[in-house]
């Protein structure tokens, strides 16, 4: 047979490891990342990951910003779920201030997150096809991902970088006709997921390519501080929402995915069920929720009517010294943590207090994920790398801050 | 939040104690230095406490206090569904910790980033690279005392490459007939 | 019946604009994407905003095949170096488009980390602002560098190539040369 004949010459080769350098601008690292590979013919033996090429100085700057005006850094943090970070970011200071908001802003925060998460979930499924040359599952992810966006477009007024996010509550209420653009949209997306698994999952080359390749066991993935869809795919089920519910994730009602070979493949169900969970989500939230008001009445953090900014002279004040002098938030300090589209997003946050923050560290956990990355792909082939990167789904911005 | 856990360490570990708090549903235990990743292995593989996610290592610098940098460990378990966060005071004339890589895979590259921002040392580390930055940096940004806008470009970034085309702006510019017409 | 019926079998143009024309409408492009901005530059190019509609289809991940680099995102002192690298390597004639104000001027990351402008290291053609732009914008901004190609004289590249030579020599101290005003010897 035709291996038989092969084989003692594949024993007699001798190669020589060679180094090869893979990015930093490689097309399909979506960020830009390099990795130093070591590789005996296709088969990578040493991984060496570095990153930091776009690190942005995101602590520092916060640092020289007011309370209010790290939301618009907190966007370019995962640039594809941008709510999820705001939100994560305004429930950090407010644990700080000790307030609470009102139950629309918590309906509203829920519901917006998710939707945020759908965009970040179907970026990923979607790139990730586009890389193993399944360039159609991309273009339908990306049309869902235009209708995700014209809905937040409707509601923040942008489509990516928002700030839709504020101390004490957000920025605005849903607009009047949100549940309906939302059943329209709701509609489209289950066709493009449902296409999406006509198109992938039982596609045979992409079978091949995701099933076993960068497998993470449990263990490992709890040691390197792997969390969400990563995480749950090795068969773990931390899910923040879960397990710490905020918001009003206790309330309502959805099933957390987990895989159990934490390979690419289950990645890949475990993001394509969260986004039937996520609709699933918005549904019960947009049933349930009252009028009401969605920013807390608390003066400390909430600026004042724009009637009573003009006509009073305590409303003026009151708004000019937020503006200037920023909130002011009591001294300490808080880790706050919430799930993000890829895991687990803590602030630790330090105040002095004063109107801007004395430290705010944010653990990542695209950066986190990226320092056990070499695991996945050490001892696998050079083509593996691409199928493994994305399910892993590093987001620049979180990564280098 | 139960204190379960502070209680913990104060017993096992009274000495090295030096307060602790529960606020804001977060339990915070300050600690001496030296014997940290002991205190660490015992959170870690005891059955009651079951730390076995290390969820964050940072630093902050308290410009104007003696000790003057704190480095803070954010503990998590996942079966007990209970954190803890350990924060130790490192001096800035000995501006080392010890490492705990050993004991947490997610700690190498943590600990790495705590350098790369704070320049404290990890004892014991195998790899103290720099993460974010690049290796010509100089100094550590994160410091309170780094200016926000001190870059350190890699880059002579001041040499245009074009400097050609402005001549042949002027060139042309001059003598229109040689140059572009409008199409 | 396609237009191609109605046309005459001899079309005159001049040289210049036909090179112009094919230029503009067969640009390669390389999307040097870092940051943010590289989320809209999908939604330009894919289904919904389409950029093919305006001869800017191709991403080709080589900068020697590329005609056309987009700077997409935020450029760090740490990437300055092989952002360099890659205009370098890329044949003439190209383009540089600073795709948001990252790339025009650094935009709000005024820091320690990040490149106050691409224009620091490499020459820009375009500048397209917001933060990110929107496709539209951006559109925009590709037809905008479209009519600027078409206006570039097209033996641009030929002078510019001699002039660099002239620089040198005059650099260099060569006797044999003499400036053209023929003040100095
Ligand atoms: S311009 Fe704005 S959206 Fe674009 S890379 Fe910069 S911060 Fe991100």
């Amino acid at each position: 047979m035709a291996e038989d004949i092969y084989q003692p010459l594949d024993q007699d080769i001798h190669t020589e490891p060679m180094i090869l350098q893979m990015g930093p601008s490689h097309p399909a690292t979506h960020g830009t990342v390099r990795f130093t590979l070591t590789l005996d013919g296709e088969k990578v033996i040493k991984c060496d990951t570095e990153v930091g090429y776009l690190h942005r100085g995101f602590e520092k700057e916060c640092e020289n910003s007011t309370w209010t005006q790290v939301f618009p850094y907190t966007d370019r943090l995962n640039y594809v779920s941008p709510l999820l970070n705001n939100f994560g970011y305004a429930l950090a200071v407010e644990r700080l201030l000790e307030i609470e908001v009102p139950e629309r802003c918590n309906w509203i925060r829920t519901i917006m997150g998710e939707i945020s998460r759908l965009s970040d979930h179907l970026t990923c499924v979607g790139a990730g096809g586009l890389e193993l040359g399944a360039m159609t599952a991309f273009l339908y992810a990306l049309e869902g991902r235009e209708l995700v966006w014209d809905l937040i477009e409707e509601v923040t007024g942008a489509r990516l970088t928002v700030s839709y996010g504020r101390i004490g509550g957000v920025k605005d209420d849903l607009t009047e006709d949100f549940a309906d653009r939302w059943a329209y949209t709701r509609g489209r997306l289950q066709e493009i997921h449902a296409n999406t698994h006509k198109l992938l999952t039982r596609n045979r080359i992409f079978l091949d390519r995701m099933q076993g390749t960068g497998v993470l066991t449990p263990e490992m993935g709890i040691s390197y501080g792997y969390t969400g869809p990563v995480l749950r795919s090795t068969g773990v089920d931390y899910d923040v929402r879960k397990d710490h519910p905020y918001f009003m994730y206790g309330e309502v009602d959805f099933d957390v995915p987990v895989g159990d070979t934490g390979d690419n493949y289950d990645r890949y169900l475990v993001r394509m069920e969260e986004i039937t969970q996520s609709i699933r989500i918005i549904d019960q939230c947009l049933e349930r929720m009252e009028p009401g008001p969605v920013n807390s009445d608390d003066p400390r953090v909430v600026l004042p009517e724009k009637e009573k900014v003009y006509n009073s002279i305590e409303g003026m004040i009151n708004h000019f010294k937020i503006i200037f002098e920023g909130i002011q938030v009591p001294p300490g300090e808080v880790y706050s943590y919430t799930e993000a589209g890829n895991g687990e997003l803590g602030f630790y946050i330090v105040s002095n207090g004063t109107g801007k923050p004395w430290k705010i560290h944010v653990r990542s956990p695209s950066l986190i994920m990226m320092g056990g990355l070499h695991h996945l792909i050490e001892g696998g082939l050079l083509a593996d790398i691409i199928p493994t990167f994305d399910t892993i789904n590093m987001i620049g911005g979180e990564c280098d801050k | 939040m139960s204190k379960k856990l502070i209680d913990f360490v104060a017993k096992h570990f009274a000495d090295e104690v030096l307060d602790s708090h529960s606020r804001l549903g977060n339990d915070t235990v300050v600690l001496k230095r030296d014997r940290l990743p002991e205190i660490v292995e015992r959170l870690r593989d005891d059955e009651s406490t079951a730390m076995n996610m290390l969820r964050a290592i940072t630093s902050v610098d308290y410009l104007n206090r003696i000790p003057r940098f704190e480095v803070v460990y954010v503990l998590y378990s996942i079966s007990k569904k209970h954190m803890l966060t350990l924060r130790v005071v490192v001096e800035e004339e000995d501006c080392t910790a010890p490492s705990i890589h050993h004991l947490y895979g997610a700690a190498g590259w943590m600990e790495r980033e705590v350098w790369d921002m704070y320049g404290v040392e990890f004892d014991g580390h195998p790899d103290l690279r720099r993460v974010l930055l690049y290796e010509e940096f100089e100094g550590h940004p994160l410091r309170k005392d780094y200016a926000k806008q001190a870059s350190q470009p890699r880059l002579d970034l001041l040499v245009r490459e074009r400097d050609s085309v402005e001549e042949f702006n002027v060139f042309y510019k001059s003598k229109p007939s040689e140059g572009s017409r409008d199409s | 019946m396609g237009l191609e019926h109605q046309l005459p079998e001899v079309l005159t143009t001049r040289l210049e604009s036909a090179v112009g024309w094919a230029r503009k409408h067969s640009l390669f492009q390389y999307p040097f994407a870092t940051a943010c901005c590289g989320m809209e530059y999908m939604a330009t190019a894919s289904s919904r905003y389409d950029i093919a509609r305006f001869g800017a289809e191709i991403p080709r991940f080589s900068p020697r095949q590329a005609d056309l680099l987009w700077v997409v995102g935020t450029v760090n002192h740490k990437l300055a170096p092989f952002l360099r690298r890659i205009y370098e390597q890329m044949a003439e004639p190209k383009w540089v488009m600073a795709f948001g104000v990252c790339a025009s001027t650094g935009g709000f990351y005024d820091n320690y980390a990040t490149v106050q402008g691409i224009d620091k290291i490499i020459p820009v053609d375009c500048y397209i602002p917001g933060c990110p732009p929107r496709p539209e914008q951006v559109i925009d901004g590709l037809l905008a560098l479209q009519s600027k190609i078409q206006a570039e004289p097209w033996m641009k590249y030929a002078y510019e190539e001699k002039a660099k030579r002239r620089a040198e020599m005059e650099r260099s101290g060569n006797p044999l040369f003499t400036p053209i005003d023929g003040q100095e010897t």
